[in-house]
């Protein structure tokens, strides 16, 4: 069957449905494969974390999938595994994600084991217990992780204690202990709830059959005590360097990031950001980082710069793993480029190469029904429009070499910038 | 899934497989080299690998620097991924743009330079990336396995190789394994994606029918004898967690008992995956039996398609307060109930419909099934991917037993502890806000 459609989703072929409680539905046909992606998010996560609950969000969100007042854990994994079928919730820190996937003919049961562990989780204690445990696990494990560490460490430095971002929302070895089933149950019944959530499906199912699945599975969940959908505050720039060292020992090569608090999802200079980005440290391997620390010097296997554009102003940062006898020269080259694209216009050749990239990658971006599926999320979550897409290339070639140098400059100011690494020595 | 695949042999001796799927304007093109870190004699380990590297580090038409440029200006996604049975190359463009992608990869069949300045600079960038690895527990562990595992065949080394080899490679090591292997009756071409089968096969006949076939040398094969006693081996190094690593000798994948192996795969650990979507383990045996028994933080087992015999492999982490010999003994209680009972048809008719699931996430993309169809033919032949599950699906409960009792023999195992060293001490700095 080779059914021929637009490959950029636009509002011609996404139907869209506003419930009555607050949720948005999307829904997209591919008849290509026989599968069904499910993905979408709701308005809470470890934003209502506090210094003495750290993990709260992220563990009790895990264990969603422990047991319902429905199904036990046994049930619920049965009936996903036995289908073929996936299923994930996780927390971010404004947002908890959800992601299922299974043959078209499974959608229902699929929807019914969410809405089941979104609305009716159980918490059981001897569940949650050895979940408690397999985390604090994970959570050693994650102590002798070089790029874990220099990641969680320069988000402590770069961001102030007064934000969400400063923090670890997977919590910490003494933190989780004290997260006590109440504690879960209280979490779940104080911010989950339908208002402003999104769900997403995209396969084998026909558009309006989907919109009438979801809204039978999740259109009678209300939730009075919902609090407002949470916003996550501005971030003060740095005025200074920033510097630690994290030792982990017995580790043969230094992770490092290097970076600063930057823009936002709906900031007027996300998109100029993430182009000037891609020329500094993305654009034909690894961009200009990637020629000077990698190919000319051999200093590092990657280094390389992401804008990450978030709900709030999520981090632009460069991230390396080098040898420790190395760290400083790559810093020394890091610094240099990013010094570059804040003093000097990009010229018109690297201009036109990145953007014929953005633009031109966007079919590959929706190759499988999860690229789709993610789209239309944005598209949702940031207010986006739903022909987004279709006018992407319009947008992307506005851009000018100077507003790419203005977003350069407003973000990376000379000496301020945040530096974690963590090897075996902490430099 | 679609369209059938058409399969060619050019006059040079390059397998093409052909397969038009117009859903969406993209096309992967993909080209395989049948050899790997399997092919790689002591003193030269990581060749292959570090070989794909300086496939990226230009030819006299396309000079180190312009081939990523060019790729992605043109919206596409391009890399490569040597395995311990081939090195294979992939562009996923655009489908107006893919001329480009053949190009490339025809000309790199030949011309690619190996200029010594760039093999002196990718030595230390390929260290790196091994001193990366060495970042894992389960890297150090994984090499002992296999080094302990495979004593005579070279399945038993890394496929980034040995510290040793990086240190002292040379560009004439690398040129000439470039030379020997890089042949076009030693490769296979595939296309997946928005094309017209004729026009694409024409293309692809007047870009690489020109290379002259060449004289591959004789394989290099030292089949690994039989093994006839566990063996054990422990890594202690710095961390605090303890994980067990298990390999159980299994044949090839064309043996006939590769498919009951794959259902015990889905059965003890949960299915693994063939791209596009995966299942979680939380019903599988394994599972019960370690995680759900607060023995093992996590548990994998996981069964790959080789060319030659390898491993059926087990990796657990240990739980915070449990030992490595508790979790030998339940995951050993374990394979001997397996070896010693029936699984149920409940488990079986799981397997068959994970499998089912999981070919039909992995044809959504056209990536996915470019890297499926040539590895498969590397194996022997496409049809192995596209009559995946029609062959697991024949498998009985009767088969699956007689695998368990035959490849989970304690004789065919070799076990490894990671032990972590210290007490999990670890020091963070307390020079925040200290001018750089």
């Amino acid at each position: 069957m080779n059914n021929r459609v637009n490959p950029i989703p636009g509002p011609d072929d996404i139907a869209r449905r506003e419930l009555a409680n607050g949720l948005v539905v999307l829904a997209r046909e591919n008849f290509n494969a026989q599968s069904v992606v499910l993905t979408g998010l709701l308005r809470t996560g470890a934003i209502f974390d506090t210094p003495q609950t750290l993990g709260l969000a992220d563990f009790g969100t895990e264990a969603l999938l422990y047991g319902t007042a429905n199904r036990s854990f046994e049930d619920i994994h049965e009936t996903l595994e036995g289908l073929g079928a996936d299923l994930e919730i996780s927390a971010g820190v404004s947002s908890t994600g959800f992601g299922g996937k299974a043959l078209a003919e499974d959608l229902g049961v699929l929807l019914d084991v969410l809405q089941d562990a979104l609305r009716y989780p159980a918490f059981p204690a001897d569940h949650v217990e050895r979940l408690r445990g397999e985390y604090m696990t994970s959570l050693q494990m994650q102590q002798h992780d070089t790029r874990y560490r220099a990641g969680e460490a320069f988000r402590a430095l770069a961001y102030p204690e007064s934000h969400p971002y400063h923090y670890s929302s997977d919590g910490t070895l003494e933190t989780i202990p004290a997260l006590g089933r109440d504690l879960l149950v209280d979490y779940h019944r104080r911010t989950f709830g339908p208002r402003d959530a999104i769900v997403v499906v995209v396969g084998a199912v026909p558009a309006e059959a989907a919109l009438d699945a979801v809204e039978a599975a999740l259109g009678g969940w209300t939730n009075p005590d919902q609090p407002p959908r949470p916003a996550i505050p501005p971030a003060p720039a740095l005025a200074e360097v920033r510097q630690t060292g994290v030792v982990v020992p017995g580790k043969t090569q230094s992770d490092l990031v290097l970076g600063v608090p930057g823009p936002g999802r709906r900031d007027p200079e996300f998109h100029a950001a993430r182009l000037v980005n891609n020329v500094l440290g993305l654009f034909g391997m690894m961009g200009r980082l990637g020629k000077t620390v990698r190919e000319a010097q051999g200093l590092a296997y990657y280094s390389y710069s992401l804008v990450e554009g978030e709900s709030g102003p999520g981090p632009w940062r460069v991230m390396a793993g080098v040898n420790p006898a190395n760290v400083g020269r790559a810093v020394e080259s890091i610094l240099a480029e990013i010094d570059r694209i804040t003093r000097e216009p990009v010229s018109e050749e690297d201009l036109a190469d990145n953007k014929a990239n953005f633009t031109g990658r966007l079919p590959l971006q929706l190759e499988n029904n999860e690229g789709v599926a993610s789209a239309i999320l944005r598209m949702e979550r940031y207010g986006l429009g739903l022909d987004y897409l279709r006018t992407y290339a319009a947008t992307i070639n506005a851009l000018t070499a100077d507003d790419l140098l203005a977003a350069a400059q407003k973000y990376f100011k000379p000496g301020a910038y945040a530096l974690a690494v963590a090897g075996p020595d902490g430099k | 899934m679609g369209a059938s695949v058409q399969k060619y042999v050019l006059k040079n001796g390059l397998t093409v497989l052909l397969k038009p799927i117009h859903t969406a304007p993209i096309v992967s093109w993909r080209v395989l080299y049948r050899v790997g870190s399997r092919n790689e004699r002591t003193g030269q380990t990581g060749v292959s690998h570090w070989v794909e590297h300086m496939m990226f580090k230009g030819t006299p038409q396309f000079p180190a620097g312009t081939l990523d440029r060019l790729v992605d200006r043109e919206g596409g996604v391009w890399n490569a991924h040597t395995f311990i049975d081939f090195t294979a190359y992939f562009e996923t463009m655009p489908a107006d743009r893919i001329d480009l992608a053949l190009r490339i990869e025809a000309d790199r069949m030949t011309n690619a330079v190996f200029a010594p300045e760039e093999v002196a600079s990718e030595r230390t960038v390929i260290i790196s990336e091994r001193q990366g690895r060495e970042n894992s527990p389960l890297f150090w562990l994984g090499e002992e396995i296999n080094g302990a595992a495979f004593r005579v065949h070279p399945y038993h080394h890394e496929i980034i190789g040995d510290m040793a080899d990086l240190e002292s490679m040379t560009r004439d090591d690398l040129y000439g394994h470039y030379q020997r292997y890089y042949k076009p009756n030693n490769a296979i071409a595939v296309a997946v994606g928005d094309f017209e089968p004729e026009a694409m096969l024409a293309r692809i006949e007047a870009l690489y029918g020109p290379i002259p076939a060449g004289e591959l040398p004789a394989p290099f094969v030292r089949p690994e004898p039989e093994q006839r006693g566990e063996r054990r081996v422990r890594v202690e190094r710095e961390g605090n967690t303890a994980f067990l690593q298990v390999g159980y000798k299994v044949p090839d994948a064309n043996h006939p008992d590769w498919f009951a192996l794959a259902v015990l795969e889905s059965v003890l650990g949960g299915p693994g995956g063939m791209g596009g979507g995966s299942v979680d383990n939380k019903t599988c045996r394994l599972y019960k039996a370690l995680v759900m028994s607060e023995i093992a933080a996590a548990v994998n087992a996981g069964l790959t398609p080789t060319v030659d015999p390898f491993l059926f492999e087990i990796v657990l982490a240990v739980r915070d307060g449990r030992s490595l010999e508790e979790a030998e003994a339940a995951l050993n209680a374990e394979i001997e109930r397996i070896r010693t009972e029936d699984i149920t048809q409940a488990e079986l008719d799981k397997a068959i419909k994970q499998a089912r699931a999981l070919f039909a996430y992995s044809t959504e993309g056209v990536s996915g099934q470019s890297y499926w169809l040539a590895i498969c033919e590397n194996l022997g032949s496409y049809e192995w991917f596209e009559t995946y599950v029609d062959r697991l699906s024949a498998v009985t409960v009767q088969d699956v037993r007689a695998a368990a009792e035959k490849y989970f023999d304690p004789r065919q195992r070799t076990v490894g502890w990671y032990i972590p060293t210290g007490d999990g001490d670890y020091a963070e700095g307390d020079d925040e806000g200290d001018e750089a």
